[in-house]
């Protein structure tokens, strides 16, 4: 059966449609706290059941709790903190405050506490760095003075121009079940595909019954792939070379923190609440710069033998011209110099400049995909 | 101070906690309260993962299911 959800049940903070059209007449009556969309994402995942069993966002008891042992206070593993900032008090705790996000007000939330917190210790415990360069650690740095912890209610989705695609936990969990699927391996991406993803996944997939490509959208940095561009990649990709029922494709919205191994079991948890039983842990996964090593990710898992979802440790694959295939350091008795290593940035570069990549490295379909947007890359 | 309540003792015959120390060196962990600790979730884990995982309503899954073929991941 698919997994169950962490924590044991499915978290779902929506509210009756009185009782929101109630709450939404009366919004005045509310202090009102504006978030950013990355916020507002969160308080997506948080109703949805994406992060369960998080309610809401973390009390002080459960944040210290998160640095300090990589667990909540009553310790079901979790690995980054889910937070929300305040510059002033312009509550009290016992308020129920609305969240807005731009206009929208998105959700109340039922404020159990308003708490100081230390961004030096927050950065190094989460980040191993307090490096202001590391684009997560600036952002903690640009929080305000206060965290405040509570439960949540959703009243409004954040506008999604792919709603489509965005399947929710009990949404995936239906479809898994009804393609009678028993074991699934979730694969995390921010990228359009290329011949060295397919491999990972291919190798993952012969172990279990479903492949859930589960695409992050969110913000993104000048040069990524633009969200359109990876949804479109990947229906090629599975129209051309995956088998039928075998996979399937759902975006999640979802801010990367650039955590690198801490983050991969918060992608590995959320998987597991979308029923996936198996998660694949790439090379340096969430990572960003130097900051931590190509494999650390793998390592982190070692903590957790109650994770409740089994992680997939699978090589980059590169192309080795004696070997005549695509291959990895596991399998590959041949030196360096047969070696092709399939580079994303090598390839936006190629794509850039008009070049079709060879097809050992991105399939001919995928990259026509890609040259039919006229600007498919983030500017 | 958070920790001293977030720990507890429990007890364990000498001889085991002998051979839990014997048997974790040259690992990565450092006591045996980390051995004995991993051990247990580990236990604990296993156990719920057999429990019945939790069911939808009838209702509430045909709504699922009517979405799902709307977008087209169900036929
Ligand atoms: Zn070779």
């Amino acid at each position: 059966m698919v997994s169950k959800p962490h924590g044991g049940k499915l978290v779902r903070r929506l509210v009756a449609e009185r009782t929101r059209e109630r709450i939404l007449s009366e919004q005045k009556e509310y202090p009102s706290v504006k978030i950013d969309h990355g916020r507002a994402i969160d308080l997506e995942n948080i109703a949805h059941g994406v992060y369960s069993p998080l309610k809401g966002f973390l009390t002080s008891d459960d944040f210290q709790s998160v640095l300090d042992h990589m667990r909540l206070s009553d310790d079901t593993p979790w690995t980054i903190p889910i937070v929300i900032d305040i510059v002033e008090k312009t509550f009290d705790e016992g308020d129920a405050v609305l969240l807005y996000y731009e206009d929208i007000p998105i959700a109340r939330m039922h404020v159990e506490e308003i708490y100081t917190y230390d961004k030096r210790e927050f950065a190094q415990k989460v980040f191993k760095t307090t490096d202001p360069n590391h684009p997560g650690v600036a952002k903690v740095y640009s929080l305000g003075k206060y965290l405040v912890g509570g439960e949540i209610e959703l009243l409004n989705e954040v506008p999604n121009p792919f709603a489509k695609y965005t399947l929710r936990p009990v949404e995936t969990r239906v479809l898994f079940k009804e393609r009678g699927w028993r074991t699934i391996v979730a694969f995390q991406t921010r990228n359009a595909p290329h011949v060295g993803h397919e491999y990972v996944q291919k190798a993952a997939l012969t172990f279990v019954d479903g492949l859930f490509i589960n695409p992050v959208l969110g913000k993104k940095k000048k040069g990524d792939y633009k969200d359109e561009v990876i949804i479109k990649a990947y229906e090629t990709l599975f129209e051309h070379y995956y088998p039928k029922n075998a996979a399937t494709l759902a975006t999640v919205r979802y801010e990367m923190r650039y955590a690198g191994p801490r983050e991969a079991i918060h992608h590995a948890i959320m998987r597991k609440n979308f029923g996936a039983t198996h998660f694949i842990v790439g090379r340096d996964h969430a990572g960003v710069g130097d900051y931590y090593g190509p494999y650390e990710a793998w390592d982190m898992f070692e903590n957790f033998p109650d994770l409740g979802i089994t992680p997939m440790f699978i090589r980059e694959a590169f192309y080795c011209r004696k070997c005549g295939g695509m291959v990895n350091a596991k399998i590959c008795p041949h030196p360096k110099e047969f070696h092709v290593r399939i580079s994303g940035t090598k390839l936006r570069k190629m794509i850039m400049a008009g070049e079709q990549p060879p097809e050992y490295m991105m399939r001919p379909e995928v990259y026509e995909v890609i040259r039919s947007f006229e600007k498919p890359f983030v500017e | 101070m958070a920790d001293e309540k977030k720990y507890t003792t429990v007890s364990i015959p000498k001889p085991l906690y002998d051979k839990i120390k014997k048997r974790i060196e040259g690992t990565g962990f450092t006591s045996v309260s980390d051995y004995v600790t991993y051990v247990l979730r580990e236990v604990l884990a296993s156990l719920e993962e057999e429990e019945k995982e939790e069911v939808f309503t009838e209702e509430e899954e045909e709504k699922v299911k009517e979405r799902l073929r709307a977008l087209g991941y169900l036929d």
